[in-house]
């Protein structure tokens, strides 16, 4: 099975541990991992936008660097939301549609595909609040929404079920937009800071040490939030909770 | 630990305590327990302390952009009304939570309604034939207006043929399109709102800033003080009892002395020639039944072919709304009472156009409940007013791009497109995608700013190539100037002003793989 990392470009430049974390957590379970090196970005930034002529040539790349794979996996939800549904500015011919088909975000690939029953080696004794990212939750269906009337289910917390010691706290609004919304946070900043600040003041008031999440940008802007209004809490992805990260 | 011991649960508590009122002085039932009227909110909420001006909407300057998140800011800026706001549409949002999944086969509702809309898109011409002929022979006349200055002109010559000089009306979202009571007002004719959150936006003399609750904004504060201005109101009492029944004395003479009653539509059957409304106050009732002349405005997308039809939208429609099983009034409006005439005006303005856009026409599903408001994250930060246009919120980003792309060109930006909208949607309108769908309509024809899109491409540019990309983010500092889903190369650094900018790791993953696991593979 030829499995390829795609670490997206904010990954790349500003969480490295998480994509060490990722790499490391699926040689774990024995996978050859392979990083195409010329990598860059899914073209989400242009897509989101509007500008998806401005993203073909993003888009064509990320096709000629991760063509051949079994899977590729990528420690985010937007990221894989945008190859899934959006990376469509260049001709979809049947290596590009191979391509979309076959990314797969973390979660999804270690609850779905790799189906795996045990993380011996996680332990996280600490009170945590799980953010649920958008595109994740609603875009790949991570976990059932509040809004939608259906049985309950949550792939991130049932790998978060598997590490010992972790504790999971209750939020006022759970699911709820934390506001970074890709340009969003920079087009729109007032509305979007303000959407952190509640939702970093939630996940204060619930009384989590950590906040953990499948998607770093939204971790990065609940990050410099928290700092902003001077809260304790500290910002780790769920790979490097599963990797077996001490704190 | 068990999978329960995992799964979130939202708590009862609000966000903003500053908001929650210290006593409840709800009124109890005969077992002292709380009683929930169908608009109420589920706990006490008020800001009154300190006393805050109520921030005003968007700047309308005819045909240029609206600036949405400038709004927005002056509206954040009054943090009471912010967070009242905000605290009152959650509850809402949460209501509706609660008793959409007190229905087991609420997912089965929103798809029956969601296909019996595209049903009756589709058949459109069909259905308003129907509609039209079961109305004539109901003894109702029909006119048809292509759009809102048509409507506004075969109501005036109604009027005018009765000598009617005062309208008394219910609330309606069309009659807010066609800008009715502005024309009405130029050609010396009294209307009078009945629906009391309109009632309150129109002696302020503001446009509605939600599709159900048109003054959900203004705290009590600010209707005392709208109150005190208009209707000679005691300025410091704003006790909600006081201010309801000040409205109510003032208001239910001029519905007993009005010459012409006009509603809006909720539902119009076809195979019945009827016009359905909801209401929680029994003003349409008022507006409908007892003025001697009765006029009825209906967007023709209201259409609906069978009664059979409407239990399934009736059932959505108030429990989406504001969580409450059913609006106190359900009225079927089918003919004139003894010696009086009933009007419907049946109008297009730019729904055909619509109909015929591809990405687009599912808009027209929408039965105006707003819970795409209630649960838009944005939305209740920045106010209905923000948007400057007649449709706020999700909904009305990507309705209102159809009657002026240019003057809303800006709006479908005004979201994270975080999908909550599409899913509490009853009739499954795919509103965020459409919002994506409608930003790349906008890039495509240069309606986005110059500035956004040169960015864009500049992006593009480094982002299609390696080398260029992996000299920009060699340091955080470079990083955040090229990547944009951060900070877009900006000398304001709207990023940094209200957040901790990200902390510079010693090295990026590629640096860290290449000087890690390539030379390993070297060394082997």
């Amino acid at each position: 099975m030829r499995i390829g990392l795609f670490v997206p470009c904010y990954v790349d430049a500003f969480e490295p541990e998480v994509g060490i974390a990722t790499l490391e957590l699926l040689e774990r379970f024995g996978l050859t991992v392979e990083y195409p090196y010329d990598q860059t970005c899914c073209g989400q930034p242009m897509t989101n936008t509007g500008c998806h002529q401005e993203a073909a040539a993003t888009e064509a790349l990320f096709v000629e660097n991760f063509s051949g794979f079994d899977y590729i996996v990528a420690p985010s939800g937007s990221c894989v939301h945008q190859v899934r549904e959006h990376l469509t500015a260049i001709p979809q011919t049947d290596e590009v549609k191979a391509v979309r088909a076959k990314t797969f975000e973390l979660v999804e690939f270690l609850h779905d595909v790799l189906k795996i029953e045990a993380l011996p080696w996680a332990e996280f004794p600490h009170k945590v609040a799980y953010h649920s990212n958008c595109n994740a939750l609603r875009g790949i269906g991570h976990a059932r929404p509040t809004e939608l009337n259906r049985p309950f289910f949550s792939k991130p917390l049932n790998l978060l079920k598997k590490v010992k010691g972790l504790e999971i706290v209750d939020l006022t609004r759970p699911d709820e937009c934390c506001g970074f919304g890709g340009t969003f946070s920079v087009f729109e900043p007032g509305v979007s800071a303000k959407m952190g600040y509640d939702k970093v003041t939630d996940q204060a008031r619930a009384g989590a040490a950590y906040v953990v999440s499948a998607d770093s940008s939204c971790l990065m802007h609940q990050k410099g939030c928290a700092e902003r209004l001077g809260l304790p809490q500290k910002y780790i992805h769920i790979a490097q909770v599963l990797n077996g990260a001490a704190a | 630990m068990s999978a329960d011991d995992l799964t979130p649960r939202q708590t009862e508590d609000v966000l903003h305590r500053e908001v929650r009122a210290p006593s409840d002085e709800s009124e109890r039932g005969p077992g002292g327990e709380r009683l929930q009227h169908a608009e109420a909110a589920s706990k006490p909420i008020r800001a009154d302390a300190p006393r805050e001006p109520q921030p005003r909407g968007a700047k309308v300057r005819g045909n240029r952009p609206i600036d949405q998140a400038e709004a927005a800011e002056r509206f954040l800026a009054a943090p009471l009304h912010q967070k009242a706001h905000d605290e009152r549409l959650w509850d809402v949002r949460r209501k509706r939570d609660v008793a959409a999944h007190g229905i087991p086969e609420w997912e089965e509702l929103r798809e029956l309604a969601s296909q019996i809309k595209t049903h009756t898109l589709t058949h459109l011409d069909h259905y308003l034939e129907q509609f039209e002929a079961a109305a004539k022979a109901n003894g109702v006349h029909v006119h048809w207006a292509e759009d809102g200055a048509a409507h506004n002109r075969i109501v005036l010559d109604i009027l005018k043929k009765h000598g009617a000089k005062s309208l008394v009306k219910s609330k309606s979202m069309l009659t807010e399109e066609c800008g009715f009571r502005h024309f009405m007002a130029a050609n010396d004719i009294a209307v009078i709102e009945t629906d009391l959150g309109e009632r309150i936006q129109q002696l302020d003399e503001e446009e509605p800033s939600h599709v159900v609750m048109p003054a959900v904004h203004k705290t009590r504060l600010d209707v005392a003080e709208v109150f005190a201005r208009t209707l000679g109101t005691d300025p410091d009492n704003d006790d909600a009892h006081y201010l309801a029944e000040s409205q109510r004395e003032t208001t239910r003479p001029l519905i007993l002395q009005a010459d012409a009653g006009l509603t809006g539509c909720n539902f119009a059957i076809a195979e019945t020639g009827t016009v359905v409304t909801c209401t929680n106050e029994g003003n349409a009732d008022l507006s409908g039944n007892v003025p001697p002349l009765q006029i009825h405005s209906i967007g023709i997308e209201k259409l609906i072919p069978k009664v059979e039809h409407l239990g399934v939208f009736i059932r959505l429609l108030s429990r989406s709304a504001l969580g409450s099983p059913i609006t106190q009034y359900t009225s079927h409006f089918r003919g004139p009472r003894a010696g009086t005439e009933m009007h419907m005006v049946l109008v297009d303005n730019g729904r055909s156009e619509r109909l015929a856009m591809e990405e687009f026409w599912t808009s027209l599903k929408c039965i105006r409940c707003g819970a795409c408001m209630n649960t838009c994250p944005v939305y209740r930060r920045s106010g209905g007013l923000s948007y400057g246009a007649t449709y706020s919120g999700p909904i009305g980003l990507i309705i209102d791009p159809t009657f002026n792309k240019r003057k809303y060109s800006t709006l479908p930006f005004s979201s994270t497109m975080n999908g909550s909208c599409t899913n509490v949607c009853p009739v499954k309108i795919n509103i965020h995608e459409q919002i994506f769908a409608w930003r790349k309509v906008l890039a495509e024809e240069h309606r986005i700013p110059l500035l956004k899109q040169g960015m864009m491409k500049a992006a593009g540019a480094v982002l299609s190539r390696p080398a260029a990309y992996r000299a920009a983010i060699q340091t955080a500092d470079s990083a955040l100037r090229v990547l944009p889903r951060f900070a877009v190369y900006n000398p304001a650094n709207t990023w940094g002003k209200k957040r901790e900018m990200p902390h510079a790791p010693r090295q990026s993953f590629h640096a860290w793989y290449r000087q890690n696991r390539m030379k390993k593979e070297t060394d082997a």
